[in-house]
């Protein structure tokens, strides 16, 4: 480390760490998003809900269209099985705010259209196969054993092998 | 109807990645004394602050509070805008609206950001849906890094034509004494440069930086009286798209397609690539110098590459884009959009130095954030219809 002369230290300006203080928050799930991870947590299954106006599958589901600003009640099971839209692969670390740690790279993050929804599921795709990834790969999802209702209860999504 | 508006000062820090020597207060002052310097006004000529940053960046809340010394509005009426990227573009939409209204002559519009206070990643995470969004999600690179890929896939454009976009910015911020990064880089460095989430490089992306901007809005009738040359704001347009990022669809940037859509049609631009003598864009990483210009009429879909290449949007192009390095070169977050405003009204009054477009009378600016939403700003040196 570089010498810092005395004088030179006295005057460098202070910083003040805020530390390990941390603000805990509890956030509302709503009815539609605790249906969605009920199903997930207790049957592995993915719920969506069909928009009566222009007949749009979302999955996660919300309880409005937003372009027909309609509200929605319409459910169906899509999945488990999706195609990926698009994706990264996450190289740089960072810290993830919802644990405090730095997050482990690499890691691949992917967008996932189920089969029989019209949105994108989010969420992380392994690498562990060793196969590259891209566009219009076939994906699976892997679930946790201990499951929470909470969307990593799907550990990751893989490609679905041979396909 | 609405009263006429124009920029008549314009004040910014010397950006840079970490600034040790100034509290939030601090730096936000920096870019207001600028600011009445360059309108030759003082504080007790402003009618009205408007302020805006994103409070989880320096996790202290209300700025609109805490920095009253600073900010100028001690004992006059003043508020915080606050909406994550386009922060800095709200502002400069924000001030238009309030001075426009009539209820303000004079107002001081401020956005700033101390982003080597936290860890900008995951405080931009913090922004979105801790339900559906947060557990996975990897901040503003990860979400670009998809929509680049999907682009990529799309059109067949390479990380190479991406890289062009950065070596142009690069090469112009090194022309801005303001820009955070100052340094011209080769095609082969950014091809080489880290990979921080495929396809984007170290290179490709912005930076974060701690500074501040400031700009003096006046309405007609006061503006000719304080500058020689003021920038009028002809229109301003916005456009949100939508909540949860399961939603997003990729190509093309629907928000600033439409929002162009609504500015042209409003001053009846043809064609937009031939009318602008210079933009500004909040483009926050190389390939959206090519997909989002697609969105605003400047090439066809696939083909904002070919107009990178051809080098029309370099200084002495038919059309120079980001004379200022962009926001590749300098990103105080809350700050960046209203800087991309700034930067055009020096454009139209003819003092952004090194980094002037000879005789340019008309301007465009847009601003980005974390749902895919944009904002857009047109000036011109003539008064606006």
């Amino acid at each position: 480390m570089a010498q810092i002369s005395p004088t030179k230290r006295k005057n460098r300006p202070l910083t003040l760490s805020s530390g390990d203080a941390f603000q805990p928050f509890r956030y509302s799930v709503g009815r539609f998003g605790s249906k969605f991870l009920v199903a997930l947590r207790d049957e592995k299954k993915f719920l969506a809900v069909k928009c009566g106006e222009c007949s749009r599958v979302y999955s996660p589901p919300h309880p409005l269209c937003g372009p027909c600003y309609k509200k929605m009640d319409q459910w169906l099971e899509v999945g488990p099985l999706g195609t990926l839209t698009t994706f990264t692969i996450l190289r740089f670390q960072f810290i993830d705010p919802e644990t405090g740690q730095k997050k482990p790279v690499p890691y691949g993050y992917g967008f996932i259209k189920l089969d029989g929804s019209d949105t994108n599921f989010q969420h992380f795709v392994s690498l562990e196969s060793g196969e590259d990834l891209h566009i219009g790969m076939r994906v699976r999802p892997v679930f946790e054993e201990t499951r929470t209702g909470d969307i990593r209860d799907i550990r990751h999504f893989e490609p679905v092998p041979g396909d | 109807m609405a009263n006429r508006v124009a920029i008549v000062g314009v004040g910014q820090t010397h950006h840079t990645g970490r600034r040790l020597d100034v509290t939030g207060v601090e730096l936000i002052n920096e870019a207001v004394q600028r600011a009445l310097e360059d309108a030759q006004l003082t504080r007790d000529d402003i009618d009205g602050v408007v302020i805006g940053n994103m409070d989880h960046f320096e996790g202290i809340n209300g700025v609109e509070c805490w920095s009253i010394l600073g900010n100028g509005g001690l004992n006059k009426p003043t508020i915080k805008l606050t909406t994550g990227g386009t922060t800095g573009s709200t502002l400069a939409m924000g001030g238009y609206h309030m001075t426009a209204s009539g209820y303000f002559e004079k107002l001081l519009v401020i956005g700033w950001e101390k982003n080597s206070e936290s860890d900008t990643t995951g405080a931009i995470t913090t922004a979105f849906d801790p339900i559906w969004d947060r557990p996975v999600f990897a901040g503003a690179v990860s979400g670009l890094a998809a929509e680049a890929r999907f682009y990529m896939n799309k059109f067949g454009v390479t990380e190479k034509d991406a890289a062009r976009a950065a070596v142009r910015d690069r090469k112009h911020g090194a022309n801005n004494p303001y820009a955070h990064m100052r340094k011209e880089v080769s095609l082969e460095q950014v091809m080489r440069s880290p990979m921080l989430a495929d396809p984007i490089k170290a290179y490709d992306m912005c930076p974060r930086t701690d500074g501040a901007c400031a700009l003096i809005y006046a309405a007609e009738g006061a503006a000719e009286k304080i500058c020689k040359t003021p920038a009028w704001i002809h229109t301003v347009t916005n456009r949100h798209l939508y909540s949860y990022l399961s939603d997003t669809e990729w190509y093309p940037l629907v928000s600033l397609q439409e929002a162009a859509k609504e500015a042209y049609s409003n001053l009846g631009v043809k064609e937009p690539l031939k009318e602008f003598d210079v933009m500004e864009l909040y483009t926050p990483y190389s390939m959206a110098n090519l997909s989002w210009i697609e969105a605003l009429g400047l090439a066809k879909q696939g083909e904002g590459a070919r107009l990178i290449e051809d080098g029309a949007t370099e200084m002495n192009g038919v059309l120079p884009i980001n004379p200022s390095g962009g926001v590749i070169s300098t990103n105080p977050i809350g700050a960046t959009g209203l800087i991309r405003a700034g930067e055009c009204a020096l454009q139209i009054m003819g003092r952004a130095g090194a980094r002037q477009v000879q005789g340019a009378k008309k301007a465009l600016s847009t601003g980005f954030g974390g749902c895919m939403w944009s904002d857009l700003l047109i000036y011109g040196a003539d008064k606006p219809n």
